[in-house]
């Protein structure tokens, strides 16, 4: 097996007494679609940002492409190559859309920000026609899809997605996905965080359970799909 | 909308009678109790008059805000505001014109203006300088300052000391005035990164006062509130009094003109200016650098700065050492127009008015911000008659632009941004 992109070895993460993340260890393989699902407040958010050390981890190591990446600062490791799509989508509501996408290459500088931003204009060809509005005027699944092409204009090896279908019609969630497995093919390392296992799980090659802030499964999303526990927990049970 | 709709009376009377209610609560302590020695001094009658007075205004404003025209008025105020307005890349906007002139009249003004002009336009545009300092602080970066006025003082004691103990000049103190500025710009950031809001306004406040007790209380050093004589500024060495101190020439000698006792402030008022365009100009490239945007990203959204990897020490310690080396500036102009500084020049007051600059400008708005500058510093000047009144004035000018500007006088519009190499349309 080559070097994952990205790994996580007995990870423990605490807010003040609160363990948050117990002995976390998982693996993401460049070229991979991984999602990690779970419940409200199992942890999954946390890991994520634990990522970019907000938290820090308490123990355990973050590898990203085989070197420690835990006490590395946040602008070090965006600069590096790992983007965010963060919770909430938290777009720029003041900025346009070109500024928004603007703002996604700070960690690289804006050499290619004519290019990317052509690149990010064909994969959502809709925010080529708001490209001049302000962000706070358009609808939850435009924001989202700024919020991820945000991310990918700093050219990342290894996206990081936090529940992309929060608040959004169910349609607009099929819209999102199919976007995201475009992307997927073309050979982006993503790694999603989702409470909608269902579509999580379809995407995905592989995925991890999360529950009370330990990976209670893993599988690929398949043989996640057809198991029992997982389908009564997070699935509706049917 | 129907263009004959009756007046509602009904509402009228409301309106009338309410605002006498407030009339009476407001001005019944302050205007019908006279203060005599130690005995009270009930004047009913003036109050009657101005209750009167305000019933009449608000039935008139009530009864032509009914009328088409005044409806029409009332809706363009009201739509003035939602946020800031994004331009196309290729907008031009209409102040190139107005710059060139504004340029040339500034340049002509000097020759006509009397002495008093002069010193109340440097005043304005120390203001202007103050303004835009504070505007990245608050207006871009979104990071609520009320200290500010300590930066002002570090610049304008910057020259006074300076001069004193290091015999620096007007010309060397400018630089240093504004590197030690930012430099307290830096202390006060470091402690103050993980704040917001609330908090941050807190400890810059404190900040504020502390350097001006400092001031006011390190006698061996500052002179306390007897304040420090500041000297005058030179020209290439020249002094700009009748006669040259310690046997030099003075300019009008030395380039053989007649002696001007405005030279002095024409002088500060030509290097004020050229500095005010160099800071105007400064901030037009930021804002449009990736600095300006990565302020305006955190004024906006901090998270998302931090998730997205944005060097938020860096980004926040940029906007105060830049705001604060402005003040710093402004306090070197300051110190040397006026000749002399001391601690009350530097109270929380004056943090309080350039905030309302900023404020009433409209947060990041460099247009706004400087009429504002103008506005505010040379109102009091224009009102010297109602001295007394002159705060009053100033709360009822701002409590018209919260009603009807909510966001500045000047909406904040930014142009597009235009890539370096086209973009398909």
């Amino acid at each position: 097996m080559s070097t994952p992109i990205l790994e996580f070895k007995d990870v423990d993460v605490f807010y003040g007494p609160i363990q948050a993340l117990r002995k976390v260890s998982l693996h993401i393989a460049p070229g991979e679609t991984v999602s990690l699902i779970g419940s409200n407040g199992a942890g999954k958010s946390t890991l994520l940002m634990s990522i970019f050390g907000q938290p820090r981890a308490a123990a355990g190591q973050i590898l990203y492409q085989g070197t420690d990446i835990t006490r590395k600062t946040p602008h070090y490791i965006a600069a590096n190559g790992i983007a965010q799509s963060p919770e909430g989508r938290r777009v720029f509501p003041d900025m346009s859309v070109e500024e928004n996408l603007l703002m996604g290459t700070i960690p690289i500088g804006d050499k290619h920000a004519s290019q990317d931003m052509q690149r990010m204009f064909e994969l959502f060809p809709r925010l080529k026609e708001r490209r001049n509005q302000r962000a706070m005027t358009m609808s939850g699944g435009e924001q989202q899809m700024l919020a991820i092409a945000r991310a990918l204009m700093s050219r990342p090896k290894l996206l990081l997605l936090d529940e992309p279908s929060l608040g959004l019609a169910p349609i607009v969630v099929k819209q999102i996905f199919a976007t995201l497995r475009e992307l997927a093919q073309t050979g982006m390392t993503i790694f999603l965080v989702e409470q909608n296992a269902n579509h999580a799980l379809k995407l995905s090659d592989r995925a991890y359970v999360m529950v009370n802030g330990q990976i209670r499964m893993a599988g690929t999303g398949k043989e996640l799909l057809a198991n029992d526990e997982v389908r009564n927990a997070y699935l509706g049970g049917h | 909308m129907a263009t004959s709709t009756p007046i509602d009376f009904k509402k009228v009377a409301i309106d009338v009678v309410v605002a006498a209610l407030m009339a009476l609560i407001v001005f019944g302590p302050i205007v019908g109790v006279v203060l005599d020695g130690y005995s009270f001094n009930l004047q009913p009658s003036r109050v009657a008059w101005m209750v009167l007075a305000v019933m009449v205004g608000r039935g008139v404003l009530s009864v032509f805000l009914q009328t088409p025209r005044g409806a029409a008025m009332l809706h363009g105020l009201e739509s003035g505001g939602a946020g800031v307005h994004v331009r196309q890349p290729d907008y031009k906007s209409r102040l190139r014109w107005i710059i060139p002139l504004l340029i040339v009249v500034a340049l002509v003004f000097p020759v006509f203006a009397s002495k008093y002009l002069l010193v109340v336009v440097i005043g304005g545009l120390i203001y202007v300088l103050l303004g835009l300092g504070l505007n990245i602080v608050v207006g871009l970066a979104g990071l609520l300052d009320l200290g500010y006025v300590a930066f002002y003082a570090i610049g304008a004691y910057g020259l006074a000391l300076g001069y004193q103990y290091l015999g620096l000049g007007f010309w060397s103190a400018i630089p240093l005035a504004a590197i030690a500025a930012a430099l307290a710009g830096c202390i006060l950031g470091f402690p103050v990164l993980r704040m917001h809001g609330d908090y941050l306004a807190i400890v810059t406040l404190g900040f504020g006062e502390i350097i001006r007790l400092v001031l006011n209380n390190w006698l061996d050093f500052t002179g306390g509130p007897n304040g420090v004589p500041v000297p005058s500024p030179t020209f290439l060495g020249l002094e700009f009094g009748r006669r040259a101190k310690d046997g030099g020439v003075p300019i009008h000698e030395f380039f053989g003109f007649e002696y001007n006792a405005n030279a002095k402030f024409i002088f500060l008022y030509a290097v004020l200016f050229l500095i005010v365009l160099l800071v105007l100009y400064v901030k037009h490239r930021l804002t449009r650098m990736p600095v300006g945007r990565a302020w305006e990203a955190l004024r906006e959204d901090e998270i998302a700065c931090r998730a997205m990897g944005l060097n938020h020490v860096l980004v926040k310690l940029s906007a105060f050492t830049l705001g604060a080396s402005t003040a710093g500036i402004a306090g070197v102009f300051f110190a040397s127009y006026q000749g002399f500084v001391n601690p009350t020049s530097f109270t929380f007051f004056e943090s309080a008015l350039i905030l309302a600059i900023v404020v009433l400008g409209g947060m990041g708005s460099t247009v706004g911000v400087v009429i504002a500058a103008f506005v505010l510093s040379t109102a009091p000047e224009l009102l010297r008659s109602f001295a007394d009144y002159r705060v009053l004035l100033f709360g009822m000018l701002m409590v018209l632009m919260m009603i009807w500007r909510p966001r500045g006088l000047i909406r904040v519009s930014r142009t597009g941004v235009a890539l370096r190499k086209g973009v398909a349309p």
